[in-house]
């Protein structure tokens, strides 16, 4: 690993986004330990647990970026992914609270209690190790997109049929995490966490280390997706989005190529739900409703698809734009906001903001190219047939 | 396995049809080892419907197509196929378009076409200097960092029939090469392939009568799905029904 | 058919012979209420048997007022009386005044729930007399139900009066019952009760076969098992009759919100995540014209659905063209954009609903011609089901013949088929398409109409829609009206089909799982183009 991989690796905006990440990860516990109340420079927990929820979601727009932008897969599933991550630490969390639990029961969560269980269910089994659960926050997205993907695109499902039958996997998923006796708390969820690994989750200390743990996955995930991209890997991935047909008729396993980015970007989303459950303090079935889905989609268009920085960004800024909306008068709108956004993005700003900034700065070179090179194809003037 | 046959491609009694309509009636030729060979036939011929059954796009309903005398291709697919070495260009110019010419030629060399390798490949010298040989041939030099989507048509062409030699395969497929090119593009086209020829067997199809004349190789003319003529250039256009087919008479 | 119920009525007139001459104990009313003067459960017991087996004109009103506890005895003169509300006395047996001072020892014929049941099913007996044929056939349900042998002297007497074939089948029915659980009916009897009952053939039969009493003899415990297997064969079969009008049903509703999309994703290739909210449009214009109408001309309301079709059609289809115009023509050919651009708006028009008309569920009536159902056979049909079904055959049929017949349809397929060869026709093809995006919105607008029907029209309406009617679409194979229109009942049928075994839940996600791996079998759906227009 030469000085030529990391010249690959760090462009300028990526050194500038690790550089802004780090000193956020560091700046944000800081002053929210640190520095006094009284001061104006204080940051509350709430905003530190806040911030820590846009981090994750910024993993997991990364993780939608590595195949929408890159490789031309339009998932609307990946809420799903996320939701599962997520389940599976929250299965851990209700495993440490042990008999703290409204029902006492040493073994069994308080819903299980609830519902008249006797035993703990065998999906259950394991969970109360970090290590069994950590292992599962990957693995079960990681499978369930491997099984997935190795289905869809085997048989070739491409395009809108593909973010079809992905809405309608995560959709399944929710009716069936609704139902009581799926044994994953129903309606309700897992909720009431008291520890992580012997730390009281709600402690202030612990908020700011899963912050900072969030900024570290993001980093990590981030040069993960800006190797894969960078690499020879990268360009045939960029290829098959930009021609399918001819990187087949060149050799390329397509489906392979798929199906490896599908499984990777689903078990990052996994990751992020991981981290996102713990700072929120609830994982419930609503995470798979197919909106839930399909707004992380429109975070990549804001910031940029085909580009990781533009995902990371425009996750933050959206959701930093709903939670100021959603907190004040202007709640009811908040809809229209958004869905406004979808429509202005698409027909306005189709590179996203980052992807438009690079397309000026390459246009004030002179150099299209380098643009184009960055993923967005320039809109195509002219209606196309129907498919 | 012992090759059933000499014919680098061998096609027998291939039938393919959409929805009743037969694209392929019972299509029948053999293409040797070196040889470069001239499809004609009017629309709706089964030029490129062949084309898509020799690269296994399409699935014959019925016959046999070889390669090299041992591979049954209508039992594999694209991917398997081009690593068996036939290398297609399509009829509308397909390339990278946001890859550079470079990467494009790049990612059509030969190499190992695995996931793994090609997460951690680097480029060799030796591949650099393909690459810079292939932009040379194809007379592309100039713009090699140029992304493909900026090139006009006729570059798109070439860097495509360009990609098509980083394949190094075999066999090569080449639909209407010079659909929309100027006279003197066509010339050089012609010229092109006849280089290519020398190492690689080729298999053209075109609509071009001056083209296919330029490329002076045995022509095979097909109509409704099956050989109508095959023979010369001269042959082919002198023989009676061909003349009917074309005009209509 | 017929020859069986010929053979039937055979069966029952020998029944009652044999009934005729074991069950006939004559007891007059005078001897039958002298129990009740002992003040004792078990003779008060006898006393309603024998009452009920009198064939007094009288046991009616003297069952009825022991139910009311206005049945009064006095042990010492041996006689019972009715007393009514204003205290006044009553002979029991003749009816007439007593006359006179009451008896000192006037007292109230005690009954506990043993009896009170036993007068239930003893004047349920009695009604089997009735004037009333459908008074008379209840009577004999409930008495096929209760099993009471104390009505079987009753029940003798009304199948010799009874004239109508169907209350006569159902009483034959109830005696054949009585004997079934009577300890001490013969072997034969029984046999024939048995046959009797497997004619009857419901769950009702199927629960009584299923608990005769142990010690039942051999030959009769085996012709009930096979009855038993009989009936639940043709329970089954009407379960798969229910469970296909179920999935008609779903069909149609299926087919309702998926045709629009057939035109717009199907026929256009435009992704249209804002479908179902064209389809809520379509609901709210109901409910605007239901309160137009109640408030102005509260006699239209049976005509408010003809009113709600043609307007909730003109205003889904002008908002579909309004979308068109400003948002889906500048994405034609970019559908992964059309789709995230569709689903803000549908988005806004959510919000814009909850905003306009609050997010709570509205209320749209059905008109007198939807509500109400009647049975077939096993099975039970209710009109507002019937009547969407044949709506959505209609919208069908009158969209497939738009397509064929008209010029706008001509010329719509002429545009998706070869936009370029179309335009340099001289069709203007913006125009067809923005018409073409108002037909597809126009048509969800309609399904509105009818959804409203049978769902909560709430703003959330549409999203429920989207994801089945996408599937619909996909399974059926893109671009094809008859496979959205096969797709759309095989899915409702299969949905219904499942639900019993998995539940309605598991119903849903099974079939969302079968579609999932019937697109990796085949990715363009059931009716799939094939050939080379595909990969245009």
């Amino acid at each position: 690993m030469s000085g030529h991989f990391l010249f690959r690796l760090l462009d300028r905006s990526t050194v500038i986004f690790l550089v802004a990440l780090a000193a956020v990860a560091v700046t944000v516990p800081l002053l929210n330990l640190a520095v006094p109340q009284s001061s104006s420079l204080h940051v509350p927990t709430y905003v530190v647990a806040l911030f820590g929820k846009y981090i994750c979601y910024a993993i997991l727009a990364l993780s939608i970026d590595l195949i929408w932008g890159y490789c031309g897969i339009l998932s609307l599933g990946h809420g799903a992914f996320f939701a599962l991550g997520g389940y599976a630490m929250g299965m851990y969390l209700m495993r440490q609270i042990g008999a703290r639990g409204v029902y006492a029961d040493p073994v069994l969560p308080d819903f299980m209690v609830f519902l008249n269980w006797k035993e703990l269910p065998v999906a259950w089994y394991g969970f109360e190790h970090f290590a069994y659960a950590a292992m599962m926050v990957v693995l079960v997205p990681g499978v369930l997109a491997f099984v997935f993907g190795w289905f869809a695109f085997r048989s070739r499902v491409t395009g809108v049929y593909l973010s079809i039958i992905t809405q309608a996997m995560t959709y399944a998923l929710m009716l069936g995490f609704f139902r009581n006796n799926l044994g994953f708390g129903g309606n309700n969820g897992l909720t009431d966490f008291k520890d992580v690994l012997g730390f009281n989750v709600q402690a202030e200390t612990t908020r700011n280390v899963l912050f900072a743990l969030s900024c570290l996955a993001l980093l990590l995930g981030f040069l993960v997706c800006r190797f894969i991209v960078t690499s020879k890997l990268g360009k045939i991935l960029i290829a098959i989005r930009d021609a399918e047909a001819r990187a087949r008729f060149l050799g390329y396993r397509v489906e392979s190529y798929k199906l490896f980015v599908f499984t990777l970007s689903a078990c990052m989303a996994g990751i992020a739900g991981a981290l996102y459950v713990p700072q929120v303090g609830i994982i419930n079935p609503s995470e798979f409703a197919p909106g839930n889905s399909i707004e992380p989609v429109i975070w990549v268009a804001v910031g940029g698809r085909g580009t990781l920085v533009g995902a990371a960004l425009g996750a933050v800024l959206v959701n930093y734009a709903k939670t100021y909306f959603t907190s004040g008068a202007l709640a009811q709108y908040w809809l229209f906001a958004l869905g406004g956004l979808f429509i202005a993005v698409t027909l306005l700003l189709p590179r996203g903001i980052v992807g438009t900034l690079h397309h000026w700065t390459a246009l004030r070179r002179g150099k299209i190219a380098a643009a184009a090179a960055d993923g967005v194809t320039p809109a195509r003037a002219e209606p196309l047939p129907a498919e | 396995m012992e090759p059933l046959t000499s014919a680098l491609l061998y096609l027998d009694g291939v039938t393919v049809s959409f929805d009743g309509f037969r694209a392929l009636n019972n299509l029948s030729f053999a293409i040797e080892p070196g040889e470069m060979r001239a499809i004609i036939g009017p629309n709706g011929a089964g030029k490129t419907t062949m084309m898509d059954v020799v690269t296994g796009k399409t699935r014959p309903n019925a016959g046999e197509v070889l390669f090299a005398g041992v591979h049954n291709l209508a039992k594999l697919d694209e991917a398997e196929i081009a690593e068996l070495g036939i290398g297609r260009k399509f009829q509308k110019p397909t390339v990278f378009d946001s890859h550079t010419v470079s990467d494009n030629l790049e990612l059509a060399l030969e190499a190992d076409r695995r996931v793994r390798a090609t997460l951690w490949w680097r480029r060799k010298q030796s591949e650099r200097q393909r690459i810079d040989e292939i932009l040379d041939i194809i007379r592309l030099t100039s713009v090699r960092d140029r992304v493909a989507g900026s090139l006009s048509h006729g570059q798109k062409q070439w860097l495509e029939i360009g990609m098509l030699l980083a394949q190094n395969p075999k066999l090569l497929l080449v639909d209407e090469p010079a659909a929309g090119m100027t006279d003197a593009e066509t010339r050089q086209t012609a010229d092109l392939l006849k280089a290519i020829n020398r190492e690689h067997t080729v298999v053209v199809v075109e609509h071009d009568m001056t083209f296919v004349r330029d490329l002076g190789v045995k022509v095979t003319c097909l109509h409704e799905g099956s050989v109508l003529a095959e023979g010369t250039i001269d042959q082919v256009s002198e023989n009676e029904r061909v003349v009917e087919v074309y005009l209509g008479r | 058919m017929r020859c069986s119920r010929a053979w039937l009525v055979a069966l029952l007139f020998g029944l009652s012979l044999l009934l005729g001459q074991t069950a006939t104990r004559a007891s007059t009313i005078n001897d039958a209420i002298a129990h009740f003067t002992a003040d004792d459960f078990d003779e008060t017991g006898a006393g309603i048997s024998e009452v009920a087996a009198s064939g007094s004109p009288r046991a009616a009103v003297i069952l009825q007022a022991l139910q009311n506890g206005q049945l009064m005895f006095s042990a010492e003169r041996k006689a019972v009386y009715v007393q009514d509300d204003a205290g006044k006395l009553w002979d029991a047996v003749t009816g007439d005044a007593v006359g006179g001072d009451p008896p000192a020892d006037l007292d109230t014929v005690n009954i506990n729930n043993r009896l009170r049941s036993a007068i239930d099913a003893a004047l349920g007996g009695l009604t089997l007399l009735s004037a009333d044929p459908a008074k008379r056939l209840d009577a004999a349900e409930a008495v096929f139900k209760s099993r009471q042998a104390s009505a079987l002297p009753t029940l003798e007497a009304a199948f010799a009066k009874e004239q109508d074939g169907r209350i006569k089948y159902v009483l034959a029915q109830a005696r054949a019952a009585i004997v079934l659980t009577s300890p001490d009916a013969a072997t034969a009897d029984k046999l024939a009760a048995v046959e009797i009952i497997r004619q009857r053939g419901d769950q009702d039969a199927l629960a009584l076969l299923l608990s005769l009493p142990d010690g039942t003899a051999v030959p009769v415990m085996r012709a009930a098992n096979a009855a038993i297997a009989a009936i639940q064969q043709r329970l089954a079969l009407w379960d798969a009759v229910q469970n296909a009008w179920y999935g008609l049903s779903l069909g149609s509703v299926l087919l309702l919100a998926a045709i629009g999309l057939a035109i717009t994703f199907g026929v256009m290739g435009v992704i249209n995540m804002a479908h179902g909210e064209m389809v809520m449009v379509g609901a709210y214009v109901t409910f605007l014209v239901q309160n137009a109408i109640r408030g102005y001309a509260p006699n239209l309301f049976d005509y408010s659905l003809a009113i709600s079709v043609p307007s909730a059609f003109i205003a889904a289809g002008l908002i579909g063209i309004l979308i068109e115009r400003c948002i889906i023509r500048f994405l034609y050919g970019r559908p992964l954009e059309t789709l995230l651009a569709t689903w803000g708006l549908s988005l806004i028009l959510q919000q814009a609903v909850r905003t306009i008309f609050g997010p709570n569920n509205r209320e749209v009536g059905n008109p007198s011609f939807m509500s109400g159902a009647f049975d077939v056979g096993g099975i039970t049909v209710t009109y507002n089901r019937l009547w969407i079904i044949c709506f959505a055959l209609a919208v069908f049929v009158a969209l497939l013949g738009l397509l064929r017949f008209t010029r706008f349809g001509l010329e719509m397929r002429a545009v998706t088929q070869n936009r370029a060869m179309a335009a340099s026709m001289g069709i203007r093809t913006s125009r067809i398409d923005a018409l073409t995006f108002g037909l597809g919105s126009g048509i969800a607008g309609i399904a509105g109409v009818a959804l409203s029907q049978i769902d909560n029209v709430s703003p959330n309406l549409g999203q429920g829609y989207i994801i089945d009617s996408f599937m619909v679409v996909v399974f059926g194979g893109v671009g094809n009206l008859w496979g959205t229109f096969v797709g759309a009942f095989v899915l409702g049928i299969a949905n219904k089909f499942l639900e019993p075994y998995a539940g309605a839940v598991l119903g849903k996600i099974a079939i969302l799982v079968l579609i999932i791996l019937f697109i990796q079998k085949r990715p363009r759906g059931l009716f799939a183009l094939k050939g080379r227009a595909v990969e245009a």
